[in-house]
């Protein structure tokens, strides 16, 4: 007979070393003619003490492997949600995303097979480092290519972002955006540490043969601020919060692609399929 | 030294430092994950809406060789939780090496602010909260228990 020193479920079965209700080791039943060994409930009861104990030290180690195993979900996690984060990645237009600024400020071939647009802020540094070669990328490709330009300026994490869009626009009332658009990057470091920017973007507007008087009436004038928010709903529609941010196709280049050689893989790629 | 001869009821009286101390590199290592998967996935180079963080993050400080500097700073919270937890279940010899891995995150930090304050000039929000998590975790884990040290010891 044996007897389960918890429940005091007593069994005849001598094969059985488990209590099947509580899961408790068995001990012989000290009621079956006084033959059980006194000592065996103290015997449990310390190897249980000390099976305690070793569980305890693993303790710390299973939430140090718990952790890491839950950082490196994290990790998954925030991985994936960056890659899902935009709508951008389907190629195919999407009506309930507004279309921007029109006409749009194009540069290149118009009806080329394919269409970098891109989103940036003329004060965003990685705009500025990435300006030169936007240029290459343009050279390169020739009228296989056409670039549009979107105003995302980043307020407030750029005090002038805003008024070098207005700027921009303001030129381009005057059919001088990209002259603007290069005379603001060429001379991002000048004007971005300015205090009174204003007399400098009148200065590069004089430099490009924009009339200075209509500029100045443009640069606060409703179109301007109406061409700024329509790209603006745009980018906000497709969740663009950095930039630069490049759309080939209405594909938006991540990771690895954004860096310039692999959007020229993507606008290779992009060429290809058009043909 | 004192510490190793006192009695099993005081030798775990810092564990509850050590618990807190886990729980904070546990914030401090969300942190830099989140900063090693933005700079993984190039996010980090690009100007954002969050003021200084681009700044900051796509500075050369911001790596080093070809390791982000936030996945190094992820693996020193890891290890400062692990050293933590194995502390507050009396795995004393840990105590010595947590201490030193801390003053080690204090020394960089103290560079990484200077380096935020007077070479970038830009304060990115996210290496800020991991500053002030390495500041707390140095005040819990290097000073309170020279502190404590130093009373037990006068109070003999």
């Amino acid at each position: 007979m044996k007897r389960c020193p918890k429940c005091k479920r007593v069994y005849a079965d001598e094969s059985l070393t488990f209590c099947l209700d509580d899961g408790y080791g068995l001990i012989a039943d000290a009621a079956e003619g006084g033959s059980a060994d006194p000592n065996a409930t103290i015997g449990y009861s310390q190897n249980i003490r000390t099976s305690k104990t070793q569980m305890k030290r693993f303790i710390p180690f299973a939430i140090i492997a718990l952790t890491l195993i839950g950082a490196l979900v994290v990790v998954l996690v925030l991985l994936r949600s960056s890659q899902r984060s935009s709508t951008l990645n389907n190629a195919t237009p999407d009506p309930s995303i507004p279309a921007g600024a029109q006409p749009p400020h194009i540069r290149g071939n118009p009806n080329a097979p394919v269409t970098l647009e891109e989103f940036a802020d003329f004060q965003c540094g990685a705009c500025g480092a990435y300006y030169p070669e936007l240029k290459k990328i343009e050279a390169e490709f020739g009228d296989r290519l056409r670039v549009i330009f979107r105003e995302r300026p980043l307020v407030p994490t750029h005090e002038h972002a805003l008024i070098a869009a207005q700027a921009a626009e303001a030129a381009g009332a005057q059919g001088r955006f990209w002259e603007m658009h290069d005379k603001l990057y060429e001379n991002q470091k000048d004007w971005s540490e300015a205090k009174d920017v204003v007399p400098m973007l009148v200065d590069y507007a004089k430099q490009i043969g924009v009339d200075p008087d209509r500029f100045m009436r443009d640069l606060n004038g409703e179109v301007v601020a109406a061409r700024i928010f329509q790209d603006g709903k745009r980018a906000h529609a497709l969740g663009i919060n950095g930039t630069p941010t490049f759309l080939v196709n209405g594909k938006e280049a991540k990771d690895e692609s954004w860096k310039p050689d692999g959007l020229r893989a993507m606008i290779n790629q992009a060429l290809s399929g058009a043909k | 030294m004192s510490s190793n001869a006192s009695p099993p009821e005081s030798q775990n009286k810092f564990a509850w430092i050590y618990l807190i101390a886990a729980l904070l590199s546990l914030i401090g290592l969300a942190d830099a994950l989140y900063l090693t998967v933005q700079h993984l996935t190039g996010q980090s180079l690009r100007c954002t809406i969050i003021s200084g963080c681009s700044e900051v993050l796509s500075s050369p400080y911001a790596q080093i060789g070809s390791i982000p500097l936030a996945a190094v700073g992820a693996t020193a919270y890891f290890s400062v939780f692990s050293l933590a937890i194995l502390a507050a279940f009396r795995y004393r010899f840990v105590r010595p090496l947590l201490a030193a891995l801390v003053a080690v995150m204090f020394l960089m930090t103290l560079w990484l602010l200077y380096l935020q304050a007077f070479v970038i000039r830009h304060f990115c929000q996210y290496c800020l909260i991991s500053a002030a998590v390495t500041i707390i975790l140095t005040g819990l884990l290097v000073i309170a228990p020279v502190v404590a040290g130093k009373r037990h010891r006068s109070s003999r």
